[in-house]
């Protein structure tokens, strides 16, 4: 809708991105951007003015503004991952992803806080400092909580955005940006998006391209889109998907963007319910609205049936033990020679590399790295590294047995309860969290297949819940089209934030949504 | 199986952490009794899974030279560099002992 504006010329590219960046820093206290690139946003924007008035726009994400996770490469801009590592660390080039927005005149706001190295469900474990919540400040989280001093709470009771992509779905959740970008390894894009009331879209592995994406499990890693509505997913998936001869892990077959049907029609399907996912921790909220859901579908004349996949239960371990392997690998390239932090310590090499590494990375990062190298000895690698690949495969399975059954869409719950308050979550460490947070999700990554979080409901705390489709793989246009209808049918209300009204409430007078397609 | 103190320091030299202390061994020792609980499943006759993209092949572009000079780019975000190259301390020195590191720094 946005971007028909902009055509129309009810508002300028300028105008807009001016907008944003003013909201951007009405909402500082969220902390969900790390860098602002506000001269290089303006004059995109400007660039893009032109070409609108001389009426040639690059496409619809002409002048829209977008924002990036802190993990992908963007040239020129300062790229830190959230850790000491990295900071100060100016990307010579921009990851693929990025370039693409870029070529389509996308203006690129900033880039988006998240968990040191994408490593947690919070997005609190980077050393920026946590990403907050924007529904903590919403209208409808501060009618529900019984509150006694009015300022009070708002420090103490603000939530977490689930993570590890918390900053790119707070930008996105508040209307600083039109679009994120986001990564998945393990439910890091829809994990934040189910808590900001986002729609967050984890492609096929294979798919987009992971060039300039600093990796964090090769084998998992895909980046994510976070987006207001599935259409707008729908239309950044067609710019960014698509074989890069930069990442030889994209497939080569082509690919062909795709528009969603208006009224989508959902009788023909079979949608399965993995009973698995009916967790222990599961709240009582999410497991009705999951069962409202079903409901929906049935009566709309799908087939809903309930299946299983059995090995569920495993996939956290198995992800534990792949991802900390990988991770041991993929750390090494963090020396100090090259680039990033460097230590002092100059009596050798190794000393040297070592002190490095224990001032540039965290403990979450470290215990990683540790782990990883101990199940990649000599004596483990079998009983570890190999134990868990056959896991994987086990798990995979799972998941074609189902689809090979008829089964056209899995849904699930993308959360276990609604955000929690930061002041809950950090009660426990980062690894007990991830490994309870991540249930829900990571099983995809380790098969690779695509999914996506629509926001469903409020809960009783007036907080976002999300649920999650588990699709076949490259099947994304079934995947959007299911999501867009389940997302017509429950309506998500709009986040009631003071500071959003304010800057940016002529721009969407007319648009409900404020989705740019 | 107990982390010991040979296989403490072997990691060490692999991982380069500096993660020895009682907080990073307590962090392993959780973390292997978690993966322990993988030797529950039966994967008999079950082929390791590499990625998820097995069956097709990877690409393999033409081994023509399509980019490159940026030399200049690169060292940039080098702390220590001395003409086109970068500065490393000297090598060859192994790494302390940690029994050897505490000693080491209650001297100093």
């Amino acid at each position: 809708q946005v971007s028909a504006a902009l055509r129309e010329g009810g508002v300028s590219p300028t105008e807009l991105c001016q907008r944003c960046l003013s909201l951007i820093k009405s909402t500082k206290f969220l902390n969900a951007y790390i860098t602002v690139a506000e001269e290089t946003a303006l004059k995109q924007a400007e660039e893009s003015e032109k070409r609108y008035r001389s009426g040639q726009p690059l496409g619809v994400l002409d002048g829209i503004p977008v924002a990036v996770k802190d993990n992908f490469n963007t040239a020129g801009i300062e790229t830190t991952c959230a850790s000491n590592m990295l900071k100060g660390y100016i990307s010579p080039y921009n990851a693929t992803v990025v370039q693409k927005l870029l070529d389509q005149g996308a203006v690129l706001l900033g880039k988006t806080n998240l968990d040191e190295f994408a490593m947690g469900s919070g997005s609190t474990d980077g050393v920026f400092g946590p990403v907050r919540n924007p529904w903590s400040y919403s209208r409808q989280y501060k009618e529900k909580s019984v509150s006694k001093s009015h300022s009070e709470d708002e420090e103490s009771n603000w939530v977490i955005t689930g993570g590890s992509s918390g900053g790119s779905a707070a930008a996105v959740s508040s209307f600083t940006c039109f679009a994120a970008l986001g990564s998945d390894t393990g439910g890091s894009t829809r994990n934040p998006a189910a808590h900001c009331g986002v729609v967050g879209l984890k492609p096929t592995y294979g798919l987009i391209s992971r060039h300039g994406l600093i990796p964090l499990v090769n084998s998992m890693d895909v980046p994510g889109i976070l987006t207001r509505c599935v259409d707008d997913a729908a239309v950044v998936l067609g710019l960014l998907a698509g074989h890069d001869p930069k990442d030889s892990t994209t497939i080569q077959d082509d690919f062909k963007p795709f528009e969603l049907p208006n009224l989508p029609d959902v009788s023909k399907l079979s949608i399965g319910i993995p009973k698995e996912y009916h967790a222990p921790a599961l709240s009582s909220e999410i497991l009705a609205l999951w069962s409202k859901a079903a409901d929906l579908f049935k009566n709309a004349g799908a087939k809903v049936t309930e299946v299983s996949l059995p090995h569920t239960c495993y996939s956290i371990v198995c992800y534990h033990v792949l991802c900390t392997a990988e991770v041991a690998s993929n750390m090494a390239r963090f020396d100090g020679l090259e680039y990033g932090h460097r230590s002092d310590m100059n009596k050798s090499t190794e000393s040297m590399y070592a002190a490095t590494r224990r001032e540039g990375f965290n403990d979450v990062v470290r215990g990683r790295i540790l782990s990883g190298n101990y199940f990649l000895l000599k004596q483990n690698y079998e009983n570890y590294f190999i134990k868990a690949q056959k896991v994987r495969r086990l798990i995979a399975n799972d998941f074609l047995k189902v689809f090979r059954s008829g089964i056209d869409i899995l849904l699930t719950p993308t959360t276990l309860s609604d955000p929690v308050p930061y002041r809950e979550f950090i009660k426990e460490d980062n690894r007990t969290r991830s490994a309870q947070d991540d249930i829900l999700t990571q099983a995809v990554n380790l098969a690779g297949l695509p999914a996506i979080n629509v926001p469903a409901a409020l809960s009783e705390r007036g907080l976002p819940i999300g649920l999650q489709f588990i699709g076949r793989s490259f099947q994304e246009k079934q995947l959007l089209t299911v999501a867009k209808w389940f997302e017509k049918q429950v309506k998500f209300p709009i986040i009631q934030l003071e500071e959003v009204q304010r800057h940016v409430q002529d721009v969407f007078q007319h648009q409900k949504s404020a989705s740019f397609s | 199986q107990e982390v010991t103190v040979e296989v403490l320091e072997h990691l060490e030299h692999l991982a380069l952490v500096d993660f020895r202390d009682a907080e990073g061994v307590e962090r392993l020792r959780k973390a292997i009794r978690f993966a322990d609980l993988l030797q529950e499943v039966n994967t008999e006759g079950v082929e390791p899974m590499d990625s998820v993209l097995e069956d097709r092949c990877l690409y393999l572009r033409e081994d023509d030279v399509t980019e490159g000079n940026c030399t200049k780019e690169l060292l940039k975000n080098a702390r220590e560099k001395v003409e086109e190259y970068f500065v490393a301390p000297p090598g060859n020195i192994p790494l302390l002992k940690l029994e050897e590191q505490e000693t080491f720094l209650q001297g100093s």
